[in-house]
């Protein structure tokens, strides 16, 4: 990998629970423009990785480089303000506002009113949301509330994106969108997108990292990964 | 669009207050007007607090630390420079600059929702017990006695630049509603600008806002600091009503009737909380004169009734209502629309058979 490409980096990256090493000793990094997965089976520290990126965790040891520059430490809001934006598991949306105002919130921190408010409704039909746009987020249904949640990632135009299982509890149909939707975002930012569906990662990445108790087990393509013996036992064994 | 239909409703509103202001000397006793002035003092109170608590988040039970500290500024002051304009812009500075500091501690050191409720309050309740013990010569400011649990007294209001024109009470009632209204408009502006709305999102979801790159110590203490102020402004009010301010403002019983305003009002409402003060007030101030029942033991009843049965509040309550009969107007007229073509396409059906 050529350094000069690498827009993120992680160096002995550690974040304890007290005895549970959540994530441990990780090296990683990632290249610009590029669609990384990350796999591992449930407990294996992906979230608990992303929340160390974004601020969400101060990490136990480790350093967090992006751009070149140590964000170690820094506040949520800060990593944000650096245009790095992230879809959390377990759906972090505004539920008394409607699909509207979610998204406006999110595009109104980086323009102007009035450019905030075409960026909003661009997000919106980019998203298929127009029906309930009008909707408190918290009423609808677990599907649109991700897209909610895409929504307000994209319109803040990040030029890194985590997202954490964005497929999850979806049908076929949305799942197939939400794959569609991803390496749209892929052409103008970098992405690393946490999921379990096989199907849905081979739609969208050619490489792929495999977590696995806190740490990074192998780095490959997918047929690489689901070719390996080890990898079976610790993940594709687990669904089978 | 919504907002439009939003800033029709404050219109209406502030329309009605003005009405209110210019009606109510003509039909009310001399007497009820001078303690009207006293009642929306305590109405700019719980407004402060809808603000806070109803679109910040912030449940800040000692929200009259700040009303008192306004008070006591400005009958200081007022006391000092021998006028009241300089002291109500004093009331609002000392509210909102302790305000300020407080809250940079609060925000800045991430304290948790139940702690600072619990951290205003005890803020609250440590005025109160300072003030009281302020009863000796010594404890003077310039020329003003702060007087224990006397308290000391609140000169009146004064023509603007001349201090020697002392104003009715009819005039400061006309002050005071006009400064209520006038801080009611500006709050519900400041609900639908960008600050205010990243502030309602903060209330919806901390961590989302901050993932979106917003600094929510930053809002949160702003918010914090403008209720504060309006706080202060309230306290004026309050204090020249009763030309006098006592510790008492400090006291737990006024930290809890402001929380229960704001809860029979209706929380993320500003009129709602506004107007429960006045309702509120009215219903303890005539049972006073009675004997049967205890006005606080009414007070404790009413909040159970509301906590139990309104969770919401008064306002939200109705406007929930309102729209749910207008969604059932829409989806009958909706129904009635579409049977009407069933039946007109089924006339054609028909007509295409024979
Ligand atoms: N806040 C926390 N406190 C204690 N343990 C935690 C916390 N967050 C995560 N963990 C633990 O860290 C491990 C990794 O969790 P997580 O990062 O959510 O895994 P994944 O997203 O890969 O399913 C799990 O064992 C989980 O129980
Ligand atoms: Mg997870």
């Amino acid at each position: 990998m050529n350094r000069a490409e690498i827009v993120l980096e992680t160096r002995n990256l550690s974040m304890h629970f007290g005895g549970v090493r959540a994530v441990d000793r990780v090296d990683f990094s990632l290249s610009e423009n590029e669609l990384r997965c990350l796999i591992g089976p449930n407990g294996a520290g992906k979230s608990t990785f992303f929340k160390c990126l974004t601020g969400q965790l101060r990490p136990t040891a480790g350093d967090v480089l992006i751009r070149d520059v140590d964000v170690t430490g820094r506040e949520p809001h800060e990593i944000g303000a650096l245009g790095v934006g992230i879809k959390t598991q377990v759906p972090n949306v505004f539920e008394g506002l409607t699909t509207e105002e979610n998204i406006w919130i999110s595009a109104r921190r980086w323009h102007r009113s009035s450019r905030a408010r075409t960026l909003t409704t661009e997000t919106i039909e980019r998203l298929q949301l127009g029906d309930v746009r009008s909707e408190p987020v918290g009423r609808l249904a677990h599907g649109q509330r991700q897209w909610v949640e895409l929504g307000m990632v994209v319109a803040a135009e990040p030029w890194l994106v985590l997202l954490d299982e964005p497929a999850a509890g979806m049908t076929h149909e949305e799942t197939v969108r939400t794959a569609e939707l991803i390496r749209e975002i892929n052409r103008t930012a970098t992405l690393i997108v946490v999921e379990h569906d096989m199907q849905f990662i081979r739609m969208i990445s050619r490489r792929v990292t495999l977590f696995h108790e806190g740490g990074i087990l192998m780095e490959d393509t997918m047929e690489a990964i689901s070719a390996d013996a080890r990898a079976r036992q610790v993940y594709l064994g687990h669904r089978a | 669009m919504r907002l439009s239909r939003d800033f029709r409703g404050t219109l209406v509103i502030a329309v009605c207050g003005l009405a209110f202001t210019l009606f109510a000397p003509e039909v009310l006793e001399f007497f009820t007007i001078i303690t009207l002035s006293q009642v929306i003092g305590l109405a700019i109170l719980a407004l402060s607090l809808a603000l806070v608590w109803g679109f910040g988040g912030i449940l800040c039970f000692g929200q009259t630390a700040f009303f008192g500290l306004g008070a006591y500024a400005y009958a200081v002051t007022a006391t000092n420079i021998g006028g009241s304009t300089g002291a109500i812009l004093m009331a609002i500075l000392v509210a909102a600059a302790f305000a300020a500091i407080l809250g940079y501690f609060i925000f800045y050191g991430r304290v948790s929702d139940v702690y600072l409720a619990i951290i205003t309050l005890t803020v609250a309740l440590i005025l109160y017990s300072l003030t009281r013990r302020t009863s000796g010569p010594e404890y003077k400011i310039g020329n003003a006695l702060l007087g224990g649990f006397n308290g000391t007294a609140a000169p009146p209001l004064n023509l603007p630049g001349d201090a020697g024109t002392v104003l009715f009470p009819e005039d400061t009632f006309y002050v005071a509603m006009i400064a209520l209204i006038l801080a009611y408009v500006f709050c519900c502006w400041l609900v639908r600008t960008h600050f205010g709305r990243v502030c309602i999102a903060i209330r919806e979801n901390e961590t989302r806002a901050e993932l979106l790159a917003y600094d929510i110590r930053l809002y949160k203490l702003g918010i914090f600091i403008i209720g504060a102020a309006l706080a202060g402004l309230g306290g004026v009010f309050f204090c020249v009503g009763v030309s006098r301010v006592t510790p008492d403002v400090f006291s737990l019983s006024q930290a809890a009737v402001a929380i229960i305003w704001v809860i029979v009002g209706g929380r993320g409402t500003l009129i709602g909380p506004i107007l429960a003060t006045f309702a509120l007030h009215y219903l303890t101030a005539s049972l006073g004169s009675q004997a049967l029942l205890n006005a606080n033991l009414v007070l404790g009843t009413v909040l159970i009734v509301f906590v139990l049965l309104v969770p919401k509040g008064v306002v939200p309550s109705i406007i929930d209502l309102a729209d749910i009969r207008r969604q059932r107007r829409v989806a009958r007229s909706r129904e009635r629309r579409l049977r009407l073509r069933r039946t007109r396409n089924g006339n054609e059906t028909a007509g295409v058979g024979k």
